[in-house]
């Protein structure tokens, strides 16, 4: 089993890069800083899951919370709103 | 739509936003059977994010997913692209 190596509260940053293939991390988050809200289980890799391999072993995934007015530069809502995205922890630092 | 400006949100449910063809109904099924057989919706997105961005704005939706169950099918040796050319051929003479 693939160990989980972030805990709620954890600050992390997702990796900013663009490799070729489905990749489940939105652009648009890539390179931005957020907080572990949860781990959400251990799932297959869908990036190998994409090239028709198994996936195995399952990845950590964990819920990242970020703060809306840091991901878009022209936010307008309220500056305590937050956006979460579900991120493989090879995506996070 | 992905971070990049995009149109007005379609709120409807998926099932209820607009009525479907017969086709897109069968392209569906298969979609759900091919999932059955391991090609996972990854696999299919894969596909779908590798069309040109202009073929993406032009297709629909279940036009989108059937260039991404073809492709599935052709890379797994389900089918070739000769067999694929020949059936669209014949369909095309029905009229």
């Amino acid at each position: 089993m693939v160990e989980a190596r972030f805990q709620p509260g954890d600050r992390v940053t997702v990796r900013n890069t663009a490799p070729l293939g489905h990749i489940r991390t939105p652009f648009y988050i890539r390179g931005h800083s957020g907080t572990i809200e949860r781990l959400c289980g251990r799932f297959p890799n869908p990036e190998e899951l994409a090239q028709m391999r198994d996936g195995l072993p399952a990845l950590p995934l964990y819920r990242v919370r970020f703060l809306q007015r840091e991901v878009w530069p022209d936010y307008r809502g309220s500056a305590d709103d937050v956006l979460e995205v579900e991120i493989f922890q090879h995506w996070l630092e | 739509m992905g971070g990049l400006p995009a149109g007005p949100v379609e709120r409807g449910e998926h099932d209820e936003a607009r009525s479907y063809a017969d086709w897109e109904r069968r392209v569906d099924a298969m979609a759900v059977l091919m999932a059955a057989h391991h090609i996972t919706v990854d696999e299919r997105r894969r596909h779908i994010e590798q069309l040109p961005p202009e073929a993406y704005d032009r297709m629909s939706y279940y036009e989108r997913w059937i260039v991404s169950l073809t492709q599935a099918m052709i890379q797994r040796g389900v089918i070739t692209t000769d067999e694929l050319g020949r059936k669209m051929e014949e369909v095309r003479k029905r009229g």
